[in-house]
């Protein structure tokens, strides 16, 4: 499905306001940025994985990839920013040629640096250095886990991928990720296995916490909850399922204004493969380019512009702000 | 009113203090404290919650609680257990209530 089509479909939200005017009625104004301190890139969306709730639609088919001319750029922007945070996201990252050169020389900025790994392919041939990579670069590894189970993860992932995952994890548990005092982080990403939304991040923080060692012998740092947000391949399960408008419903049901103050657009700039920026990624995914005046691409950069910047909205950002709120980094709210 | 159940009346339950709100808020109060979190965590509450809503034949709390417990990770298999817990609770209600009429037969039959 593509972006044209994905947005007219948003638009179908039954009797809920628009997300832009129900921002103006909690805020009284448009959402804007408050700061550029989290640089998230989106280095390609090749991936070894098909997974069924994909908001980028990255697979082993894809060939988009970011170029290291723009790699480069990237890096003097948080070199010169005062960006607090490099967040490397995909597709499978460890997929685009440039990755380790990246790291190295993000690593000599000393900003918290972040990798997000589907951990599978680390088990596969040639990508099984990364460990070693990201333990040298003192790289944040965040994995996306859908479930505790075998069965309920590999419905989303693939068969087979639950157990590689795991294996992968164990992996990096023994180079000292997840271990208490190492200063390897190993966080998890959870998202629902359905059309419905996540529940309490400290409660299903802790089933993780329990079951993986429990039946694994696998240790990690912190759960982070993501709620769906229906785009991409996720709005296509929901509509062939029929769940679209029940899900739209309690997206719009669960709207939660606290939330507003604390989404992630409003610290974070997303770079595209090719060097757009975006306000998420998931307006990347659905090609919607920072506008109102400021610089779309990395090689027009202007703090000055973007940090205050006017965020783009539609209906899917009702996602980021129902019930405790979901972002990049989990939940927004207490 | 053509039926009286409709899906979208879950929506409505934050309006049932409506004609009745200080009523309405000491019962919200009072639900929100006890299906909070507490000494049982919320997988448990919310199983209980499930169980009790299936055997009262409640529409709404069935499809709020079935979706609360997958939100919080409870599995079919954890939840299929509940509602046979409540399902076993009502039949030995229903039994033990054959108390009375098995004291009733034994006063009254010569």
């Amino acid at each position: 499905m593509d972006c044209r089509e994905q947005l007219d479909i948003l638009q179908n939200i039954g009797d809920c306001p628009a997300f832009a005017e129900r921002i103006e009625d909690t805020i009284r104004s448009p959402l804007r940025a408050a700061a550029v301190d989290i640089l998230q890139l989106n280095i390609g969306k090749r991936c070894n994985l098909l997974c069924k709730h994909c908001h980028v639609g990255a697979g082993p088919h894809r060939t988009e990839a970011m170029s290291r001319l723009v790699l480069e750029q990237c890096l003097a922007i948080a070199g010169d920013s005062g960006i607090s945070t490099i967040d490397v996201t995909g597709g499978s990252p460890e997929m685009n040629p440039h990755l380790e050169w990246f790291l190295d020389e993000a690593a000599m900025l000393n900003r918290r640096l972040m990798v997000r790994s589907n951990c599978a392919i680390l088990l596969e041939e040639g990508y099984e250095r990364f460990i070693d990579i990201y333990a040298a670069n003192r790289v944040e590894i965040v994995t996306s886990l859908p479930d505790w189970r075998e069965q309920k993860t590999d419905a989303m992932r693939g068969r087979g991928i639950f157990a590689k995952i795991l294996e992968a994890m164990k992996r990096l548990n023994r180079r000292g990720y997840g271990a208490a005092g190492s200063g390897l982080i190993l966080d998890i990403v959870h998202n629902p296995a359905g059309a419905y939304l996540p529940g309490s991040q400290d409660s299903l923080e802790h089933e993780y916490r329990l079951r993986l060692a429990q039946d694994h012998s696998v240790s990690f740092n912190s759960l982070y909850c993501i709620t769906n947000i229906p785009i991409g391949r996720y709005l296509e399960f929901l509509i062939r399922s029929g769940n679209y408008s029940d899900y739209i419903r309690d997206l719009c049901g669960a709207y939660n204004p606290a939330a507003v103050e604390r989404v992630m657009c409003k610290t974070t700039l997303s770079v595209g493969w090719d060097g757009t920026l975006y306000d998420c990624d998931f307006n990347q995914m659905l090609d919607l380019p920072v506008d109102h005046g400021a610089p779309n691409s990395v090689f027009d950069f202007d703090l000055e512009l973007l940090r205050n910047r006017p965020i783009v909205v539609n209906n899917h950002c009702y996602g980021c702000v129902a019930g405790a709120g979901s972002s990049c980094q989990g939940t927004i709210t207490a | 009113m053509t039926h009286y159940f409709d899906t979208s009346d879950l929506e409505d339950f934050p309006n049932i203090g409506e004609f009745a709100l200080d009523s309405g808020k000491k019962f919200f109060d009072y639900y929100g404290a006890a299906t909070g979190a507490g000494k049982l965590t919320d997988r448990e509450k919310a199983l209980i919650a499930l169980a009790v809503a299936v055997t009262q034949n409640c529409p709404y709390c069935i499809d709020a609680y079935t979706t609360k417990c997958l939100s919080l990770g409870v599995s079919s298999e954890e939840m299929m257990e509940a509602v046979h817990t409540g399902a076993a609770m009502m039949a030995g209600v229903t039994l033990a209530h054959s108390t009375q009429m098995r004291k009733i037969i034994k006063k009254k039959e010569m």
